[in-house]
């Protein structure tokens, strides 16, 4: 198996790239949807775990989503957890394995709609422990409704003509809240819509998987992926659609460093 | 052995302790709060970890992930908390995470809650009701145990007198055989072996490892909670054989009816009482055995009639049951009020047999 980084130009061709596998996969084959976004940052999750050598410390806490298939393509310990509760659960997992590298992986479905208090209470604590929200702004899995993240205009199932803040209010950029926060240490704020956007990305999360395991305190890494699905695009148009339509709203960058 | 007098609420954070308990998280509600407290004090002298957190949904999500990741844990809370918890405590059921819940409740009322679980699936939860400080200790130790072995969470129905009263009691560790090792705990050591672990309610496995599925996974839970049923069901019976009035109760209630009982023996009735110590497993057949003298089965319960259900469906149309319970709270509405109380339970046992009587 061929590994390959992301971070940097491919000294192999392009094609060998789009080949070769992701470390700590136990498949080639997901299920997920032609130019989903999801699976772009599964990888870089992955390939973060191993280049900082945590393959045997790594302890993963998943919500209900599109990519809560991960726990069974991905050789990492995992917990399937209830919808929206991954920080709490990865709090009490971090606590009595404090050598452990803990993150949660969770949608904006599940962290922004369903379980908001449970990440802002756990950035508060200051809690050591690393938490992913991959935002595509719907809940996929269930066929494209609005979340508390669906941006200004969007269509979803639930608001067909658009989102409407007079009638569905406003979306809850969560890494801006989490980011305010004293307990927090570092919040980024990647995409996974251009090579560029996905070495950024990989940057924010070794960073925060790194200032995790020095026991700075809470990271929050939140990704902007592609929904073509939900978002009732042409799979080749989600890219420019996730810049256009997303990034006004959740401008990418690091939001707050240590 | 060695006693020392203390409130229940600290006497049950001894038995957690000595239990080998190690990570708490509760949020605050009376009475609760008092075993909270105790744990946010004790935990850390014994290089635990209590958090007081900022909901019960939060709290025993927490204790489900230490849980998760091998520690023996615990959380609590009564009532409405009780409530917010039965999401997770479900879901610890389907996905086989053991721990404790204090129900260190304000009354009666939380039987159904207890016993039926609010939340979703074919689960059950073992249920012990302690009827004083002594009972709550020895119940806390083997609580533990019994998650452990069965990797299910499990509860402590106590109340406010079992939370506040002051006894002396025993609280070093107890031994209660052999248990299973906890190879299924997460430590993140397996990772990139090819054995890496998974904890998931629809049990799907892994690409390299497939898993059950929920179909057969959810049907040998199903299996489980049936055979905890036929091996954990416990009881107390007092002078049951010859009674022609046999008096059920539960927790707390029970030595208030057992007092009762003794002052109507003295007077020349053949009179006994039932307690249920396993509230799920109910004590089926036991109490069908302790009914079998029985003109009728008396209910006393401080609720509007919750247990009731699962005493009818024990004796099962072999003599009447009659509720004696009612509805009581005092006027701070965080405890029983005055029917839990000798006078009452007399004059109602007393007002049922004359019924019988008449007929
Ligand atoms: C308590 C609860 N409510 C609702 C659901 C149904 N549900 C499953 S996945 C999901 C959507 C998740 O959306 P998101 O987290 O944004 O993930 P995505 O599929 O968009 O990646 C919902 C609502 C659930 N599993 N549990
Ligand atoms: S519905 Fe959206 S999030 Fe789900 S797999 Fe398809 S593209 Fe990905
Ligand atoms: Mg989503």
């Amino acid at each position: 198996m061929t590994h390959i980084p992301t971070d940097s130009a491919p000294d192999i061709p392009a094609a060998k790239v789009a080949s070769s596998s992701a470390p700590l996969q136990l498949s080639e084959e997901h299920h997920l949807c032609p130019g989903c976004g999801h699976p772009v940052a599964w990888r870089l999750l992955l390939e973060v775990i191993s280049e900082l050598e945590l393959e045997r410390r790594a302890i993963g806490v998943v919500g209900h989503g599109c990519y809560t298939n991960i726990v069974r393509l991905a050789d990492v310990d995992f917990l399937q957890c209830l919808h929206g509760r991954a920080p709490a659960v990865a709090t009490g997992v971090k606590r009595v394995q404090p050598q452990a590298a803990v993150f949660t992986l969770q949608g904006d479905g599940d962290m922004a709609s369903e379980g908001l208090q449970e990440v802002l209470h756990a950035a508060g604590r200051g809690e050591r422990i690393t938490c992913i929200m991959l935002n595509n702004g719907v809940f996929g899995d269930t066929g494209g409704q609005m979340t508390a993240a669906t941006v200004v205009g969007q269509r979803t199932k639930t608001s067909l003509d658009g989102r409407d803040p007079a009638s569905h209010g406003h979306p809850i950029p969560v890494a801006d809240l989490v980011a305010r926060l004293p307990g927090s240490v570092y919040v980024a704020r990647g995409a996974v819509n251009n090579a560029g956007s996905i070495a950024r990305t990989k940057r924010y999360l070794r960073r925060a998987f790194e200032l995790q395991m020095e026991g700075a305190g809470f990271g929050l890494v939140e990704v902007l992926t592609m929904c073509p699905t939900g978002w009732f695009v042409a799979t080749p148009e989600g890219p420019d659609y996730l810049e256009d339509r997303f990034e006004p709203t959740f401008p990418v960058g690091e939001l707050k460093t240590a | 052995m060695a006693t020392a007098l203390m409130q229940g609420s600290d006497a049950v954070a001894e038995a957690c302790v000595a239990a080998g308990c190690r990570f708490f998280a509760g949020y605050p509600m009376l009475p609760f709060t008092d075993l909270l407290e105790s744990m946010s004090r004790r935990l850390p002298e014994v290089g635990g970890t209590c958090i007081n957190v900022e909901s019960e949904i939060e709290g025993v999500n927490m204790v489900l992930g230490a849980a998760a990741a091998g520690a023996r844990a615990a959380t609590g809370s009564c009532g409405q908390g009780i409530a917010l918890m039965q999401e997770a405590i479900a879901e610890a059921a389907l996905n086989e995470v053991p721990f404790v819940v204090f129900n260190m409740a304000r009354g009666q009322q939380d039987y159904f809650q207890c016993t039926r679980g609010g939340g979703w699936g074919d689960y059950r939860t073992i249920t012990l009701a302690p009827k004083d400080v002594g009972e709550a200790v020895e119940h806390t130790q083997l609580l533990f145990h019994l998650a452990d072995q069965y990797r299910a969470p499990v509860i402590l129905y106590g109340d406010y007198l079992v939370a506040h009263t002051y006894m002396s009691v025993d609280v070093s560790p107890r031994q209660y055989g052999p248990l299973p090792p906890k190879d299924w705990a997460l430590d993140g050591s397996r990772g990139g072996t090819g054995k890496s672990r998974q904890i998931w309610t629809w049990a799907m496995g892994k690409a390299n490892d497939p898993g059950p599925g929920p179909d057969a996974h959810w049907r040998r839970l199903a299996e489980k909670f049936d055979s905890i049923a036929g091996q954990e069901m416990r009881h107390e019976s007092y002078l049951a054989d010859d009674a022609e009035y046999l008096v059920v109760s539960f927790g707390t209630a029970g030595p208030f009816v057992d007092y009762v009982v003794d002052e109507l023996r003295a007077e020349g009735m053949r009179i006994g009482s039932f307690r249920p110590i396993s509230l799920w497993p109910f004590p089926e057949r036991a109490l069908a055995a302790a009914a079998s003298a029985a003109r009728k089965v008396l209910v006393y319960e401080v609720n509007a009639g919750q247990m009731i259900d699962d005493v009818r469906l024990s004796i099962a149309g072999r003599c009447p049951v009659q509720f004696i319970g009612g509805v009581s709270i005092d006027g701070s509405g965080m405890r029983q009020g005055d029917l839990l109380e000798v006078g009452s339970i007399r004059q109602r046992v007393l007002a049922a047999v004359r019924q019988e009587d008449e007929r």
